[in-house]
């Protein structure tokens, strides 16, 4: 076990693929000689050169789509976006391209390609730079959608990322790249769509994916002080959904609040509470009740984006109010 | 308009006999003179020649058919008709080696038909079949066939782009001399994508070629009313150093030297090259629109006036290259080819609706 970063894990995880495997290379805007915008790239371009470390225009239609071309072609791209936020004008070519081409090609094309992209609000970036997209992405058929909680499982899942031959949206909350965590030596994968019990409990299951698991934490923290055990299911994936590990604990638990750190309106725990309620409604003991960001754009100031952003205490409030139904 | 009178004839590559009539003495220059135009008669023999207006025939029957069927309901969704610009895309292709690879847009049946895609499975994935080129699942703008290395049939203008240059990049990153070439119309110059796609190319030196179909139009938006400079694509790529070729989209020859030279030229550089061919269709943008509101009638008779599926074999006959008895078989056999693939779409089953399922992920 080495104690490393989410940065360091991440980092590790790229240059691995790079040394492995001759048809991967990266592509992005300052991942380069500036060394990424998270510094996970720094060095790359030293150490590997720039045939498999290509900074790209800040053009990101085009380099979003020219990594679709070239996964199409053969190579295994993984693409940089310096922020989830900055999909919305690659859109077309993640949605259209990426995601469709298999589909309408009647199978013909595959499209091994990783998207990495930091996302989440709470560093005062205010509107344009605070989204959370994996959200909206997670429900496009053709990819999927890991987001990470931690060194261990970003190191697993981004192999697990670059080895698909389906196009993948890795989501890196900005908040984590500090945070440590043990990893493994030995080499370990983490199957796309596989959820982990992050803390056992039988009195309620509380959900969430990437920095909303540190909430929960929190939260189960707390509410262990009041006799509460609350289990906390990490889903690490968003696309696929690991459905049956999440019925399993709600069906165990009789309860669940589940906690986005995107918007609560339209969230991806909006879908998941909606399915899980129809899987395991005879289990329930309760609402399912959702916990997320309000529903406003990112304001700047720094009081306001906390209180638009979720935090542990909205969770046990939440949390309580499922209890007491 | 100005355009048709004022397309500039390129060297086709055939030069009228000295002597009357085909040259029966010396069938080695089969009627044209090969010490013309080294680019192209070295590589293009008479049955070259054939091979294209042929193409040209299956195309126009081909559109011509998928238009009567979608008036019987076979055929469904949009369906955007390439009559009028097959001699751009035939041009075009011809002279790409089976290694290449090729992009397009939506109005691609011309382009599929011109890289040999089966004619069967073109008109099953019309119907929506399961023998299809996309099993069904893509229809009329969105044809696949990556044995052939034809990447679709893309309906988002523009889209394609980005997707082309990555195939290129692939080719640089791998040190192939393949070259990919992407078709796009005049509306796609407005796109974003346009400019960024370029720029990438330009900046990456990727081997690519851009070939814009100019048509005129795009959908009912003259150019000259959507875009500041018109039709006028001179300078418009100073700013990424790309080299740009003008030529005149209803002659198949100018074309096909045109572009010939063109793939010389990036395969040898590795560096972009933008063609511009103006062609028009002579229908509507889709079977939906009769193509009469926004276009003058004289404007489309103009430009039916200079109709390669007349002009070409005209030429053809004119120089000798074939007899009216041949371009008669070759009528006759295109007919049979397109009416044996309605019958294979026709007969082909329906795919299982199961088999919506299948197909997204690897």
């Amino acid at each position: 076990m080495a104690n490393i970063t989410f940065r360091e894990a991440i980092t590790r995880g790229l240059e691995e693929a790079i040394e492995t495997d001759e048809n991967v290379f990266i592509m992005g805007e300052d991942i380069g000689e500036y060394g990424g915008a998270y510094s996970v790239t720094k060095g790359f371009i030293e150490k590997y050169g720039e045939k498999r470390i290509k900074d790209t225009p800040i053009s990101e239609a085009a380099f979003v789509g020219a990594g679709v071309g070239a996964a199409s072609a053969g190579l295994r791209p993984i693409v940089e976006l310096m922020s989830i936020s900055f999909s919305l004008v690659a859109f077309d070519q993640i949605v259209n391209m990426a995601a469709n081409l298999r589909y309408m090609s009647g199978g013909q094309i595959k499209v091994p390609m990783v998207i990495r992209a930091p996302t989440g609000a709470g560093v005062q970036l205010g509107a344009t730079h605070s989204q959370s997209f994996e959200t909206w992405l997670a429900e496009v058929p053709g990819m999927y959608c890991a987001c990470p909680s931690n060194p261990r499982d970003a190191l697993g899942l981004l192999r697990s990322a670059i080895k698909s031959d389906n196009p993948v949206i890795f989501a890196e909350h900005s908040h984590l790249y500090g945070s440590r965590g043990e990893v493994p030596e030995e080499y370990f994968e983490i199957p796309l769509g596989e959820a982990r019990l992050d803390r056992e409990g039988d009195d309620l299951t509380l959900v969430s994916y990437g920095y909303g698991v540190h909430i929960l934490r929190e939260a189960a923290d707390a509410m262990a002080e009041d006799g509460i055990d609350a289990e906390i299911i990490d889903l690490r994936s968003l696309s696929p959904v690991d459905y049956p590990t999440v019925v399993a604990s709600v069906q165990k638990t009789g309860r669940a609040a589940m906690l986005d750190t995107a918007r609560r309106n339209g969230g991806a725990m909006a879908e998941i509470v909606s399915e899980v309620q129809e899987r395991a409604m005879d289990w329930l003991d309760g609402p399912i009740i959702r916990v997320g960001s309000k529903d406003v754009p990112w304001p700047y100031n720094r009081n306001m984006e906390r209180d638009i952003l979720p935090d542990a205490k909205e969770v046990v409030d939440a949390a309580r109010r499922v209890i007491a139904f | 308009m100005e355009q048709a009178e004022k397309s500039k004839v390129a060297a086709t590559g055939l030069v009228r006999p000295t002597s009357n009539g085909p040259d029966k003495e010396s069938p080695s220059t089969n009627g044209y003179d090969v010490s013309r135009n080294p680019v192209l008669s070295e590589r293009v023999d008479n049955a070259e020649l054939l091979r294209m207006y042929r193409l040209m025939l299956l195309i126009r029957r081909f559109e011509e058919t998928c238009g009567q069927h979608y008036s019987l309901g076979h055929i469904r969704g949009f369906l955007h008709l390439y009559i009028g610009q097959e001699a751009t895309g035939i041009g075009a292709i011809a002279p790409l080696e089976d290694r290449d690879y090729i992009v397009t847009h939506y109005r691609d049946h011309g382009h599929a038909l011109a890289r040999g895609l089966d004619t069967n499975r073109i008109m099953a994935e019309m119907f929506g079949k399961r023998t299809g080129l996309s099993k069904g699942k893509g229809g009329s703008m969105h044809i696949f066939d990556a044995a052939q290395r034809f990447m679709g049939g893309h309906a988002i203008v523009g889209a394609q782009l980005p997707l082309a240059a990555g195939i290129a990049l692939a080719q640089q990153y791998m040190d192939t001399d393949v070259v990919t070439m992407v078709f796009f119309g005049d509306g796609a110059t407005n796109q974003g994508t346009f400019h960024e796609t370029l720029n990438l190319a330009s900046v990456w030196q990727l081997p690519v070629i851009f070939f814009m179909e100019n048509n005129l139009y795009g959908m009912g938006s003259a150019v000259g009313r959507v875009r500041h400079r018109g039709s006028d694509f001179s300078d418009a790529l100073g700013a990424y150093d790309v080299d740009v070729v003008s030529v005149d989209g209803m002659d198949v020859l100018a074309v096909r030297e045109a572009t010939q030279a063109a793939i010389d030229s990036v395969r040898a550089q590795g560096s972009p090259i933008f063609i511009e061919a103006k062609t028009f269709r002579f229908v509507g943008h889709s079977f939906a629109d009769p193509g009469d509101q926004y276009r003058e009638r004289s404007e489309v008779d103009l430009w039916r006036r200079r109709d390669p599926l007349v002009a070409y074999p005209k030429q053809l006959l004119e120089y000798g290259v074939t007899t009216q008895m041949e371009l008669d078989d070759l009528s006759a056999s295109v007919d049979a080819e397109i009416e044996a693939a309605v019958e294979f779409a026709i007969n082909s089953p329906e795919p299982e609706l199961s088999e919506a399922f299948d197909d997204v992920y690897a």
